[in-house]
């Protein structure tokens, strides 16, 4: 039963790192019709930036900060200098362009930084495990994910629903034409909405960097699976993409961790081992095409165009 | 991203020039070198690189010419590779290989073809047992003996039962496989994770935990163990269930595993400490040649590969068409292994010793590893029956 709790955790906490990720990409793509590929470079970058300064500064949470200031300036850089120039083109074009910075990014990184890959080590405080329920130790860190993700999705959900901006980002995901009619200035609120994206990613990056390692293309396995919770909780919408990204890390993990021991019931030992890791990976796509069947706009699409 | 293919494709332009067939020895290099495991497949080269150095370039006065292919570490681009290799540029040699599940699905191709193919790391069971060939040979191990001599330490160690955790490869099975060989405690479990995607072991880690076991053991190699390790310390388990590995941490993995790795114990048929002159000139010439870095035991395997292909082409007189030569040469093991001397089994994989290696913080206060002692003598491994060869 403690085993399920944890496993339970595992899921929850792999799942708000999927929807900091996710977020920003389904701002862009509901917002902008801009399919960027390269915001798993983003996520890297938001990585090699905390690693890069918490090792300058030689304080964790100030390298933190520091780290996501310079993510959102690298997406407003970006968004100025190259992906300005695509919006209104084929969707061809915006995957052929943003490949192409995936390509840029990672040999940036390679020049800056060299091959290797860098660390980054934990401070004491956040590497003793936390009784959460007696008999339940969680790692603290994973736990510190937990909230800071909570409160990213609290903090979102106020910012697009309560406030005019908000406003504004949801009639874009409406409606984009319309509001340019209106007299916004839609330039400006891109530009704000792939900066925030871009932070996002970098989050998202920033974090996992202590549990994964921080190195080259590490954000290309896990934009896959960005881009399948987006299209299962609806293009655009943050609430469906907080939901799908919930599901994925919890079919995900729970798939992995129950899953063996379910098919060691009818296979045998040898057998099961080998096909439950390649079945438990399977499961997020099939959820993915259960949903394409039963509802093609995803489970939470934004209104309508 | 694809900056070491087009390197090595340039190379290998810039080489099938000038040369013509007969004046030099062709030797074709299989490994990594794009993505996250580059380092090690760059480690390789730099090692093979060395050991030509040494040897002046040369093999029985015959300039030497390699030719690097990446296999991004995927078996079908593997195998592709192998083919140009033997087909196109028709090398003499084949040598290199870091994955089992690439080299499995290389091996038919060169095999087939009577090119010597000489894996300087993956050894898979089948290359020892059935699928062993006259023109194979390892300058590494069969992927069983290194965790078989972990299990034996642990008996030493009393470790009662035990939870295993590795990748869903041929390596993998293979690994989880040897330990279960040897070791005598009870196996409260075992789980495999996606390879080689899978970075996330909590799911993994906390069935370990529930399961009561008194220890874990993993096999995870590149960048995955430095993951492993990372989220092992996280969990904060370190001093009720010790960790064991296999080809977990090494001089690549360590400056990034830093102080997690203190403490938990490996195996290894190579640690840069072992004695030995040739040893000793190995690792000062390449901390020489590539400053900042430390070699490997892939760079090891891949340094012993080239002086086993320089055994066998001084004993033909450079004549590469004299197959039976090179091979009859090949079978004796003549040449100063940096591991010591070792003899080959019928199947041609090493008959040698297994050390115990530590982490130690060395006189730069750099950590590094550290043999501590050795576990096994003289292992072979337990598949050479079912090799056909006698």
């Amino acid at each position: 039963m403690l085993l399920v709790v944890e496993q339970f955790l595992n899921g929850l906490q792999f799942g708000l790192l999927l929807f900091l990720l996710a977020a920003g990409l389904t701002l862009v793509f509901g917002i902008m019709d801009l399919v960027n590929l390269a915001h798993g470079s983003l996520y890297m970058m938001g990585a090699y930036f905390a690693a890069t300064f918490v090792a300058w500064t030689g304080n964790f949470l100030l390298g933190i900060v520091l780290a996501l200031g310079a993510s959102l300036l690298l997406g407003i850089v970006l968004e100025l200098v190259a992906l300005r120039h695509l919006y209104g083109r084929d969707h061809l074009d915006h995957v052929l362009a943003t490949f192409g910075l995936i390509l840029f990014f990672n040999d940036a990184v390679r020049l800056i930084w060299g091959p290797a890959g860098l660390a980054l080590p934990l401070p004491a405080w956040l590497t003793v495990p936390v009784q959460i329920v007696p008999g339940v130790f969680y790692p603290a860190y994973r736990l510190a994910i937990i909230v800071v993700a909570l409160a990213v999705a609290l903090g979102l959900y106020l910012v697009v629903m309560k406030t005019r901006v908000g406003m504004l980002i949801r009639a874009g995901a409406s409606n984009r034409e319309m509001i340019g009619a209106l007299g916004i200035n839609i330039k400006l609120l891109y530009t704000l909405v792939f900066g925030l994206g871009a932070a996002l990613a970098g989050l998202a990056g920033l974090m996992q960097a202590p549990i994964l390692t921080v190195q080259i293309g590490m954000g290309e396995n896990i934009l896959i699976l960005a881009f399948v919770i987006i299209v299962i909780g609806g293009i655009g919408s943050i609430r469906g993409a907080f939901l799908a990204a919930i599901f994925v890390g919890m079919i995900d993990t729970l798939g992995r961790a129950f899953l063996p021991d379910l098919l060691r019931k009818i296979l045998s030992s040898a057998a099961a081992s080998t096909a439950a890791p390649a079945l438990s990976s399977m499961l997020i796509y099939l959820l993915m095409a259960i949903v394409l069947v039963i509802r093609p706009e995803g489970l939470f699409p934004a209104s309508k165009r | 991203m694809k900056t070491g293919f087009w390197l090595a494709g340039a190379t290998a332009l810039a080489l099938a020039g000038p040369a013509m067939a007969g004046d030099s020895i062709k030797i074709g290099f299989v490994s990594t070198f794009s993505g996250p495991t580059a380092v090690i497949g760059n480690d390789m080269r730099n090692s093979f690189e060395l050991a030509l150095d040494h040897m002046g370039r040369k093999m029985a006065g015959k300039p030497v010419e390699v030719i690097y292919e990446d296999d991004q570490q995927k078996p079908d681009i593997g195998k592709q590779k192998t083919e140009k290799l033997v087909q196109s540029d028709k090398v003499d040699f084949i040598a290199g290989y870091i994955w089992s599940n690439v080299l499995l699905a290389s091996l038919k191709t060169a095999v087939d073809s009577g090119t010597f193919l000489i894996s300087a790391n993956a050894g898979p069971s089948q290359l020892a047992g059935d699928l062993c060939s006259p023109y194979v040979f390892s300058t590494s191990w069969q992927n069983d003996q290194t965790p078989a001599a972990m299990g034996l330490y642990m008996n030493q160690k009393g470790v009662k039962s035990v939870f295993l955790i590795g990748p869903n490869y041929a390596a993998g099975k293979d690994m989880l496989a040897g330990v279960k060989s040897t070791f005598k405690g009870e196996i409260k479990g075992e789980e495999y994770t996606v390879w080689p995607s899978q970075l996330d072991f909590s799911a993994e880690l906390s069935k370990a935990k529930a399961s009561g076991a008194e220890s874990i053991f993993v096999f995870y190699p590149g960048a995955a163990g430095v993951q492993f390790l990372n989220q092992y310390a996280q969990a904060g388990i370190k001093a009720q269930i010790p960790l064991y590995t296999a080809f977990t941490i090494d001089e690549l993995s360590l400056p990034l595993q830093k102080d997690n790795a203190i403490g938990v114990p490996g195996a290894q048929e190579w640690v840069n400490d072992l004695p030995g002159e040739q040893n000793k000139r190995f690792v000062d010439d390449y901390r020489k040649k590539y400053p900042g870095l430390r070699p490997t035991y892939y760079g090891a395997q891949a340094y012993d590969a080239a002086q086993l292909i320089d055994s066998a082409v001084v004993a033909a007189g450079g004549d590469t068409s004299k197959k039976d030569v090179m091979k009859a040469a090949m079978e004796k093991a003549d040449f100063k292994s940096l591991r010591g001397p070792f003899k080959y089994g019928n199947n041609h994989i090493p008959v040698q010793n297994f050390y115990l290696q530590d982490v130690v913080k060395d006189a730069d206060g750099a950590l590094s590893l550290k043999t501590v002692a050795t576990i096994v003598k003289d292992a072979q491994d337990s598949f050479h029956d079912k090799c056909p060869m006698k």
